[in-house]
Formats: C-alpha cells, structure tokens, sequence
C-alpha cells in the first residue's frame, strides 16, 4: 500500500517531529508536507536543522519525538536501506564515494539491485545523457573535480527511480547552464509525479524552481509561503529573522603596486587526471577584489595550491608578494609574508576535523597571530584567538572546544574564513568563500572580503558561483582546463563572454561515444 | 509487521573517552581469563599459576627493583614510537635501533675500558643516541627520497643489527682473555651506570626513561612540535596547508624513536648486563610497539604499559622457576594482550546495532523505537 498516491493525502507528512543531540535542540515540534509532484523547499539558515531533519526522512537519524507519514501512513523509516525501499532517494551534500573505484563500481555499491554491469553501464548513460550530466562510468573517482562527483550522486537516486528525491544544496558546484539543466531535469520528474524536497540556501533557485517552501529557523518552522509572490529579500529575511545587509563597498579606488603578481606560473598536476597548470599570469593590486571564474575541475585546486605555497613554482620570481619573489618559499614562509588562504576543501585540508576548534585555530594562526612562545603553544591566546572567530563569524558551536568535525559543514566554512579574515592578510586567496553558507552568513563573508579590501588588502576570489564574483569583484579572469584568460573589468564583462570563457562546453558535451561500448567490452 | 533483525556494525560519530581508557583494562582482564584457561588445559594448577606470573614478582623488594629494571627500556623506546606512531610513521624496527645504540655505546666503553673518568658514561650516552639515530636514518632516507615503506626497512634492518652484533663478539671485540666465548670484555667502572639502590639491578636509566616519557608528554601536548606530528597524522593535506614540512617530520619522528632506542640499548650493556654479548635484548624493541599502543601512544600512559608489559616478562621468569611453565608463556601473553587490545579497539570506533531489516508499520499505540 506504499506504491499508489491516495487523492488528497501528501506523499510525505512530518508531524511533531523532535530531535534533540547533547546540548542542542535541532528539531522542536517540525510539521510539513510534500504532495506527489511537488517541489517542496527546505530553507534555513546554517544549525536550522534542514540537514537534521531531513536525515531523519531518509532513515539515517531516528526522531526522538513525532512521526513520518508516507502516503498519509505511519512508517518507521529505520535506516537509508529502507527509505529507498518506499521509494525515497537522497543526494547528500557530502559525498559518500570511493575514491579508488570507478564511476560505475561507485554506482552499483550505492544501490539495492545494481543488476549487472553491463546493462547498468548503459543506463547511466542514458540518464546522464538524458538529464544533462554527463558521466564517463569506467572514470576512477579521485580523477574526478568536486562537481563531476556530485553529478554521480544525482545520477545514482534517478536510477532508483524515486518517489520522493531529497536534494541538499545540489546546485553548489554547477555552472548556470548546467543549473538550468538540472532544473528542467527536476520539473521533469516532478511533472512524472515525483515529489521533490530541494534545500538550498540559493533564494533564487527556490522561486525559480519549487512551488512551496518551509522556512527553518533555530529547529522550529516559522512560516511556509509560496516562493512564486514572494521576493528572494523577503525569503531571507523570515529565514534570518533581521533586515538582511547588501554588500557596501567602500572607496574601491587606491589601487597602487601590485601586492600579488604571477607570471608564468606553469605547474603539472600531481594527479593522474589533473588539471596541468599552464603559463598562469595576474596580478592583484592593494584594495582589489580579483575573481577567478570557472567550472569544477578546471585547474583551480591547483593554482590554489601555487599559490598558497603548499606547492612551489619553478622559480622564486613567479610569485611575487610586494615585489618580494616567493616562488620557491613554502606555506609557512608565505603566510609569514602575509598570504593568507582558504582552501576548497574544508574536512582534512583547511581544517583537521578530529582536533578542536583552538587547535585548528593554531594550524593556520601560529604564523601571523602570536600564538607561540618559542616552541610552546600559548593555549590561553589560542582560545582567545577560537572565541574571537566563533563570535565575529557566529560560528555555531556548543563551544571552542569541539571539534571541528563536529560542526555542519557551513559553520566550518565560516570558522575558516573568519579565521583567515583575522589574521590581517597582505594577500587574501579564498576559494568558494560562500559555498554552504546560508544567505545571512554570506552576507557577513561578502561584507568581510570588502572590507579587508577597503584596507588595502588584495583579494582572489576562486568560486564557481559566478552571481558571487559578480557582486564582489573588482576584475575577474576565467579558469578552464589549466588555462587563466586574461582579466576584465567586471562592470564591463558581460555573463555571455564570461559563459563563453568558461568553455561553455566542459562539462556539457555529451559523455563520450566511446563509453558504453567500452563499458561493455570491460563487463 | 516483520520481526526479523539484523545486526549492524557502525562507526561511531564521537568516540567516548571512558571508552578509550576502559579498553586497555578490558583487554588486560581477557588475557588473564585466556590465561587462565590455557594454563588449565595445560595442565598446571592455573590460580598458582598466575599468582606467580602476576602476583609474587611485586611482592617483594628486588622483584619490584627488577620490574623497573625491564620498564625502563620499553619505556623509553615505547615513548620514541608512539610520537611517530601519531604521525603515522611506522618505525618497527626499534629492536635494531636498541642493538645499534648498544654497539655503539659499548665500543666506547671498550675503547676505554681500562680508563676511568665521568666523562665516559655520557660520551657513551652519546654514542648510542647517535647509532640509533644512524640506523633508523637508513629507514628516513628510504622513505622520503624514494618513497620506500618504511614498516618493511626498519624491520628488515632489525635482523642485519643482530648479525652485526654477533660478528663484532665473535670476532674482533672478543674478549682476549674470554677463553674464547662469544663476549667483549667486561666494561671499566666508568662505563657502567650507577646502581641507585643497594642490592638491586635499578640503574640510572630507570630514571631517566621517567624523565624521558614525560619529556615526551611535553613535546606532544605543549609544543608546535607535537601539534604538527598530531596533525601530519590526522590530516596529511591540512599539515602541508598549515605549511608542516612532511620530510622533516618524517626525520624526526625517525630520529627521535632511534635515538631513544639506541639509548636504551646503551643503557641495557651500561647497565644490567655489563659488556657486550651476542643477544642483549629479549625484544625490547618489538613488546615496545605492544607498549605504544596499550598506553593508547600517550607518554603517560606508556609509563603503566611499559610496567604491565615489564611485568609479562618477570612473571615469565618467575612462573618457569616456581610452576615450570615452559618460557614461551611469556611470548604468549604478550601476543594475547596485543590480541585483545586491538580487538577491544574494534568496540571504541564501532557501535554494533540491532535493528530491524524492513520498514514497518508503526501501530498508533507502540513506541516510535
């Protein structure tokens, strides 16, 4: 009696739903529903138990209070196993792939009935094909950018062809053709009948896409609309309660030397399907914000990595820091000259997820921020240095002594953030500042980078969310299969230029004829 | 509504702290109830068994003088991993390390056996700090300019140590006036450690290795030293990210465990033995990775370890004079102890569930779990 819609009852009902975790109340007394078809949003803010909540739906975590209703009938959803048997996907907002595994072999293990190889081989396809993510299935996954990855998710629910697909923050790493893609995709499922559960932190996205949406605030619902009259300002502002800020910039002019200059840096990639850095020249002068714009995987982790120190160029001329060479200077050297970075990946490279937030304050902080007396850790600075970014970044946390793994991958981002903010950089270089973030913490990041800006600082900005670097930066060049175009002026820069640049095609090309042949000869 | 259940073994999201010290106490309890039972099939009296394997040797004076005796170096060494153990560095071959230490420290012993001076002792000190460091620099080397797996060398290498050794006291630092026996001669006053109590075998090293194991406690707690071992360990790319040179702290987890190593084996022929002789270690260096882990790779911790496992070996002696257990009993409950431990492990990062293997429907009256 699971399978067929009764007329009139919602596909999915929550009611009374409560979840408490040591300390925190995630989910007080939630009520909602999903009708067959609907596009339903889910919109919160960081810690407004959205990721909580809808965990609970695909069986991962258990209710303490209230129950789920699966076509007006009670159900115990006891694990992920058989919230697909009822027909629910989910794509999470953490991948959980293998690295060494092929796209395929990552596909079966997902599912219940994967069948044979063969056969599944071709049906990735088509409904890559058919949906507009393209997927190479005998692909290894470490070969593959964060965006490519994500698509093996999305792809890995719509073969389960699922009643009710759960979506968390999927459009985060997708190129706006690519969105627009995805979106046809959805309203085509939804159209079929499937009903839809959509989290983004993206207001647009919501009134583009869903017919209804769930405000979360602070684990309790606080109101429902329809995001077709509202406006994404008026969305916003239910969800985080306060008049939201616009990004102000200040005196952008006082553009002097360059405080960082590359020229020429040419770097191949460590790994066996990177991106080969080639002949990447800019520079960023005191007060600028320069965005690199480009689709996952074009190179950016690698330039990152050029830049930060974390590899060395060729020559120490290649880097230049106020004119000073620091090519063949390392992480620590540069930080000490004032380079200051976030890194793209937040678990085990920006932050140590098994050490508290005062230890990951000191990973990056012991260069700039005097947290050491010779060899020893000052703790008590060090804690001072963790409560300092809690609070100026409103890091959601039972303290500064959990750790960081603990926190949900938003209040991560902006512990990091604001970790480097306060170190006073020379040169800023973020990469995806805002990805994860809700509309209110955006907002704050925003605000901070044009700041540090207005003091003089020089600011890359490395995202895939183009709107971003259109609001925020001064110039901006594209990335694309190693390759940085020359810069412009954003104001001047048109979205199609820009689209173009971008390759346009990466990503967007059918999968390889050769794919399901291939995948065949190796079944 | 289905009733079948399955059982499902998950990681644990945080894992408990009483958990992680509970454990080395759990495993050490199953391997007295193993022990019991083996004792029982093999036909000794298994309650006097283990009275005297775990019991008598504390009892009196010289056996507690002894047990610090046999800590005292899978202390120091036990101390040396665990720091590269944290930044998962693999030095397994500690025991070659010791026997290098020895053979150093006891040459400059032997160069000056029959002169005496305070400044011996150190010089030996020296010199066994500095073998252990050159032996497991062969390992470092490997590993960071070729990419070798530094588990198969410093193992691998323990076995070339003891052949060394060997060749040395059956050839040319033989004693002359030895009647030929495979040992040098016995060391001047000078180059043996001091005895800190009358009547007993505990020397300056026992000490020392208390010193050391909360020396190292510093190093790893306090200092940016430490922090970037534990973070090398926990997050490689957030090491590099935060600038930590991988290669130097690869040399210096390496350096650290075999200059502690080395000095241990110095203090073993400075100290309880006297000169050198073709096997000076009843593997200090391998039941000190056992040590490493059972004091949970916390300097601390290793001290009680380093005891427990000292204790194995004594009791060994003790229980084959008074019950005539054969000798290998002590290898097996070394073995049986590692056994349990890692098994017990298993339980601090994973939870195992029952839970049901359909969805079901919940009636109105019957509670959510």
């Amino acid at each position: 009696m699971t399978g067929e819609a009764n007329a009139g009852v919602p596909r999915l009902e929550v009611r009374g739903v409560t979840k408490r975790f040591p300390g925190v109340l995630a989910n007080d007394h939630v009520n909602f529903a999903v009708d067959p078809g609907e596009v339903h949003a889910l919109l919160g803010e960081n810690g407004a138990g959205k990721s909580t909540l809808v965990k609970m739906i695909y069986g991962v975590l258990h209710p303490d209070e209230g129950r789920l209703l699966w076509n007006g009938e009670a159900m115990d959803i006891t694990d992920p196993h058989a919230a697909r048997a009822l027909g629910i996907g989910m794509v999470f907002q953490h991948f959980s792939l293998f690295e060494a595994m092929t796209v395929l072999e990552n596909i079966a293990l997902g599912m219940d009935e994967p069948g044979d190889m063969a056969s599944l081989s071709r049906r990735v396809v088509e409904v890559s094909q058919a949906y507009g993510l393209p997927l190479d299935p005998d692909r290894n996954v470490y070969t593959l950018s964060v965006g490519e990855r994500q698509r093996i998710e999305i792809v890995r629910c719509l073969l389960q062809s699922p009643k009710l697909l759960i979506m968390d923050e999927p459009t985060s790493v997708l190129t706006p053709q690519e969105v627009e893609r995805l979106f046809e995709t959805l309203r085509k499922l939804s159209a079929e009948g499937v009903s839809i559960l959509y989290i983004s932190h993206k207001l647009d996205e919501i009134k583009a896409l869903c017919d209804r949406a769930t405000i979360l605030r602070g684990g309790r619902v606080v109101g429902e609309c329809d995001p077709a009259v509202e406006t994404a300002k008026s969305m916003a502002q239910m969800m985080i309660g306060e008049e939201l800020k616009s990004v102000t910039r200040r005196s952008a002019g006082t553009h002097g030397e360059a405080r960082l200059a590359v020229e020429g840096l040419t770097m191949p990639s460590e790994e066996i399907h990177g991106i080969d850095l080639k002949n990447v020249s800019f520079s960023v002068k005191a007060g600028e914000v320069f965005g690199i714009a480009g689709v996952a995987g074009n190179g950016q982790n690698e330039l990152l990595l050029g830049l930060s120190g974390e590899r060395l160029a060729h020559h120490d001329t290649i880097v230049r820091i106020d004119g000073e060479a620091v090519g063949r200077r390392d992480a620590g050297a540069r930080r000490r000259m004032g380079i200051c970075v976030v890194p793209e990946e937040r678990n085990g490279h920006g932050a140590v997820p098994g050490m508290s937030l005062v230890e990951n304050g000191v990973l990056s902080g012991h260069h700039r921020m005097d947290l050491l007396s010779n060899v020893f850790i000052r703790f008590g600075a060090a804690a001072r240095f963790a409560s300092e970014i809690v609070e100026a970044f409103d890091v959601r946390t039972p303290g500064i002594a959990a750790s960081a793994g603990s926190l949900s991958g938003g209040n991560l981002q902006k512990f990091i953030v604001g970790r480097e903010i306060l170190q006073k950089p020379k040169v800023l270089i973020v990469s995806q500042p805002t990805w994860g973030v809700d509309a209110g913490a955006a907002a704050t990041i925003h605000q901070a980078l044009a700041d540090l800006a207005a003091e003089g600082v020089a600011v890359v900005v490395v995202s895939q969310d183009l709107d971003e670097l259109l609001a925020i930066s001064d110039r901006l060049a594209v990335i694309n299969v190693g390759v940085l175009s020359s810069a412009m002026v954003t104001k001047e820069a048109s979205v199609e230029e820009i689209g173009l640049l971008m390759g346009g095609v990466h990503g967007l090309e059918p999968a390889p004829e050769r794919a399901p042949e291939e995948a065949a000869n190796v079944a | 509504m289905s009733l079948s259940t399955s059982f499902k073994i998950e990681p644990r999201r945080e894992i408990p702290r009483s958990l992680l010290y509970a454990t080395p106490l759990l495993a050490v309890v199953l391997t007295i109830v193993a022990g019991f039972f083996i004792f029982l099939f093999m036909g000794y009296d298994p309650f006097l068994s283990l009275y005297h394997f775990f019991v008598s040797p504390l009892l009196t004076f010289y056996g507690l003088s002894e047990l610090m005796v046999k800590a005292a170096p899978l202390i120091m060494i036990g101390v040396g991993l665990a720091i590269g153990f944290r930044a998962n560095v693999w030095n397994i071959g500690a025991e070659g390390q010791l026997t290098l230490g020895a053979i150093t420290g006891g040459v400059v012993a032997l160069a000056f056996w029959n002169q005496e001076g305070i400044w011996i002792l150190p010089l030996m000190c020296v010199a066994g700090i500095l073998g252990g460091m050159a032996y497991a620099a062969i390992p470092a080397f490997l590993k960071t300019h070729l990419n070798v797996n530094e588990i198969l060398t410093s193992l691998m290498l323990t076995y070339v140590a003891t052949l060394f050794l060997s060749t040395l006291v059956y050839g040319p630092l033989k004693d002359p006036m030895g009647f030929n026996f495979p040992q040098s001669r016995m060391f001047g006053d000078s180059a043996l450690l001091p005895i800190l109590l009358e009547g007993t075998r505990m020397h300056l090293g026992t000490v020392l290795a208390l010193l050391i194991a909360v020396a190292g406690w510093v190093l790893m707690t306090f200092t940016i030293v430490g922090f970037q071992v534990r973070v090398l360990g926990q997050a490689p790319a957030a090491a590099r990210f935060a600038g930590f040179s991988r290669t130097k702290l690869i040399w210096l987890c390496l350096m650290l465990s075999g200059g502690l190593a080395g000095l241990a084996g110095t203090f073993e022929v400075s100290g309880p033995i006297g000169q050198l002789i073709p096997v000076i270690t009843p593997g200090y260096g391998f039941t000190a990775i056992i040590v490493a882990f059972l004091g949970r790779l916390h300097p601390l911790g290793i001290i009680l370890s380093g005891l427990l496992m000292a204790l194995s070996y004594i009791g060994g002696e003790n229980a084959q004079v008074e019950v005539g257990l054969p000798q290998a009993v002590t290898g097996v409950f070394q073995g049986l102890l590692l056994f349990f431990l890692l098994a017990s492990d298993f339980l601090v990062r994973y939870r195992i569930r029952r839970r049901a293997a359909v969805p079901q429907a919940v009636g109105e009256a019957q509670p959510a779990e």
